[in-house]
């Protein structure tokens, strides 16, 4: 991490009032930092809260229903106190995003030239021909082939692969300074997922812009990642460089996580399970929430919630049993 | 004799018809697909989307029906089946779906859902369905207690369960898994993989596994499939797959897998080019066109499966010029004796599931 990091954002939280007058937690006391040239990984599984602070960061979630406190600094910005017109301004252009569905995030009725040469004339102006030419060379810098015929293409005409590669295009337009892509491979076979992660790490390396890659798939993390915060029930409860992470965890749920997953070296005849379900986010509990499902869990850890504490360089856990290594013969 | 064998299965969509009703085009979705699985064994189909897997799965269930080739179930020709003799065969083999939300009816409990199969199979006298729709919850972790719920207060891996419930309640020896954990979180995704294996282990099932994700195929399968533009290109033993992948396309596959651990060691493949369209194939080898190793010959002339000694068969001309297939799949290290001893923490296993059994939603996510 360097001394100024691009993005930070410091005690974020987000509650959401639903029309039943259930408030529900989403995301609890969020700090992160993102320098330039750093790929951070959120990883956590559905409800977690990895995508609502994405879109917290995008200014897109919905006024009436969501609160939000904190601060999210981008760039001399605070951009939860940044008016909308403002933000209209950062997005799509030095703050871009990736959606999961890239079947369900262009417009069908323009063709993708359209929809990149909008994005450039807003944010830059000039003329509509050097828009074009513009997106022809995006294009191409994410490997469509002809990319001079396949500008006036619709979306329905290509493949998701090649539509998941038309987003990235468009989220490059304005040269962003900060990326982020939520889940940006999950619709796709495993050679595109490649051919998609490639890129990214292209896209890195030649604008030095930083990159916050949402997914739940720890398989794609270890491929693009440098750090790695891992969400469990709106909180992060561990973060560290990408090969710590995965050498020597140090919250239980990373390492449940872990154990979960199918490993290509060793056939394992049963996989780890982490028992139990998430807690239900209206009422959280007053201790680690992670502790119902907990192997390790004991009366200290239901009782107050556990701090955010460092383990290592760089490395912090929200368990009161780090550092876990002691925790086995 | 092998509980299912497949021969040279066929089946073309119609993709556009004239004015008159004639095809003008057709969707060559599966061209010639033969295997055969023994009683207790899993076959995986992998393969990217539209290479058929899932077109092949519903042919032999007979859910759709072929233009051409040849089924044959416990030594029975499925394709001359009558009504009723189908109706026998849905009793041994059953499907379980990617997607829990949606093959369940929401309008029935989930003692309704279950008791369905044993009355339209008339398995169990009315009198004993209950106990049962109890004894098949039991056996996919849930408790019996729970039968009067709705889907829809249940999770997404509690709803997998109950379509593996379903799918056992009429005691079938083959299971068609149709993507089952891929619309799974990752915790859920491994006790719904032990709880497929701990089925298998005490029931004797066969599956039948398509998944187009790499690393629960080799957890789970026992021989794999790899299908390209509806025929397949490679198959053997999934040990001897994932060791040394023989097929250009099968390499490039495995090669791709991303692996839980920062700069694995791997060689890997990108391929060029898009997925050709299953309208129109290329003529030759369906995969020449975005192939490494392309000839002349693999334009023109179709390979055929070949196998070796052991029963590893690829659909290859350059079979014995390729490099050497080391280090293709990447390697993720396994954990550190730590991190092993961790992670066995978790491992409560099928026991601890069912002893704890599942609570009700209350506690679920929002």
């Amino acid at each position: 991490m360097s001394a100024s990091p691009l993005i930070e954002i410091k005690d974020l939280r987000i509650r959401f009032h639903g029309d039943d007058g259930r408030i529900t937690h989403a995301v609890d006391s969020v700090d992160l930092s993102v320098a330039n040239g750093e790929t951070l990984g959120i990883v956590g599984e559905s409800g977690c809260g990895k995508s609502v602070t994405s879109l917290a960061i995008m200014g897109l979630l919905p006024k009436q229903s969501a609160e939000i406190s904190g601060a999210i600094r981008f760039d001399g910005f605070d951009l939860l106190k940044t008016p909308d017109q403002t933000l209209r301004d950062l997005r799509g252009n030095r703050l871009a995003m990736i959606f999961q569905e890239p079947m369900t995030s262009l417009n069908p009725s323009f063709t993708i030239g359209d929809q990149i040469i909008e994005t450039i004339l807003r944010h830059r102006g000039g003329s509509r021909k050097s828009a074009r030419n513009r997106a022809i060379e995006l294009l191409r810098r994410v490997h469509i082939p002809s990319p001079e015929r396949r500008i006036d293409d619709y979306p329905h005409k290509l493949s998701g692969g090649m539509r998941q590669r038309v987003m990235i295009a468009m989220a490059l337009a304005c040269d962003p300074r900060l990326l982020i892509a939520d889940e940006p491979t999950t619709a796709l076979d495993v050679t595109l997922q490649a051919q998609i992660l490639e890129l990214m790490r292209e896209l890195k390396a030649a604008s030095g812009a930083a990159i916050i890659l949402i997914t739940h798939d720890l398989g794609v993390v270890a491929e693009v990642c440098d750090e790695v915060a891992v969400m469990y029930a709106g909180e992060i409860v561990e973060r560290a460089p990408a090969d710590e992470l995965f050498s020597a965890p140090q919250h239980p749920y990373t390492v449940g996580l872990l154990g979960s997953i199918p490993r290509l070296d060793h056939r394992a005849e049963q996989l780890a399970t982490i028992e139990g379900m998430v807690p239900n986010m209206a009422q959280p509990p007053a201790g680690c929430r992670f502790a119902a499902r907990c192997p390790f869990v004991l009366d200290a850890c239901t009782s107050a919630p556990p701090p955010l504490i460092e383990v290592g360089a760089g490395h912090l856990s929200r368990c009161i049993r780090a550092p876990l290594e002691l925790l086995v013969p | 004799m092998a509980l299912l064998e497949v021969e040279g299965l066929v089946k073309h969509f119609v993709a556009e018809r004239s004015l008159f009703g004639r095809a003008l085009a057709h969707v060559k979705a599966v061209d010639g697909v033969s295997f055969s699985l023994d009683a207790g064994k899993t076959l995986a189909l992998v393969g990217e989307s539209g290479c058929g897997k899932s077109t092949v799965s519903r042919l032999v269930l007979r859910l759709i029906e072929p233009n051409a080739g040849a089924v044959r179930f416990d030594g029975r020709d499925l394709l001359s089946l009558d009504a009723s003799g189908l109706r026998a065969f849905r009793r041994q083999a059953q499907i379980i779906f990617q997607d829990p939300y949606a093959s369940l009816n929401p309008r029935m409990t989930v003692g309704q859902i279950l008791t369905e199969p044993l009355a339209l199979h008339d398995l169990v006298p009315p009198a004993q369905r209950r106990e049962r729709v109890a004894e098949i919850l039991r056996l996919v972790g849930l408790e019996p207690r729970l039968e009067r719920r709705y889907p829809h207060e249940f999770s997404g891996g509690q709803r997998q369960r109950i379509a593996i419930a379903r799918a056992l309640a009429v005691e079938p020896k083959l299971i068609i898994c149709d993507e089952p954990v891929s619309a799974l979180d990752v915790s859920i995704r491994s006790q719904i993989l032990n709880l497929l294996r701990e089925l298998q282990d005490r029931l004797g099932l066969a599956y039948i596994f398509v998944s187009h994700d790499l690393a629960v195929v080799k957890h789970i399968a026992d021989h794999v499939a790899v299908m390209n533009l509806g025929q397949i290109v490679e198959t053997a033993e999934a040990d001897a797959l994932f060791a040394a992948p023989s097929h250009p396309y099968s390499r490039a596959l495995l090669s791709a897998i991303p692996v839980p651990k920062p700069r694995a060691k791997r060689s890997r493949i990108v391929l060029q080019g898009e997925i050709p369209s299953a309208l129109n194939p290329p003529p030759g080898c369906r995969f020449h066109t975005r192939c490494p190793y392309v000839v002349e010959r693999c334009r023109s002339e179709m390979p055929r499966l070949v196998a070796d000694g052991i029963g590893h068969a690829t659909a290859c001309h350059r079979t014995s010029e390729l490099p050497p297939s080391a280090a293709i799949v990447p390697s993720d290290g396994g954990f550190s004796p730590v991190l092993e001893k961790l992670v066995a923490a978790f491992s409560g296993g099928p026991e601890a599931v069912r002893a704890r059994g599942v609570g009700p939603l209350g506690t679920a996510p929002a």
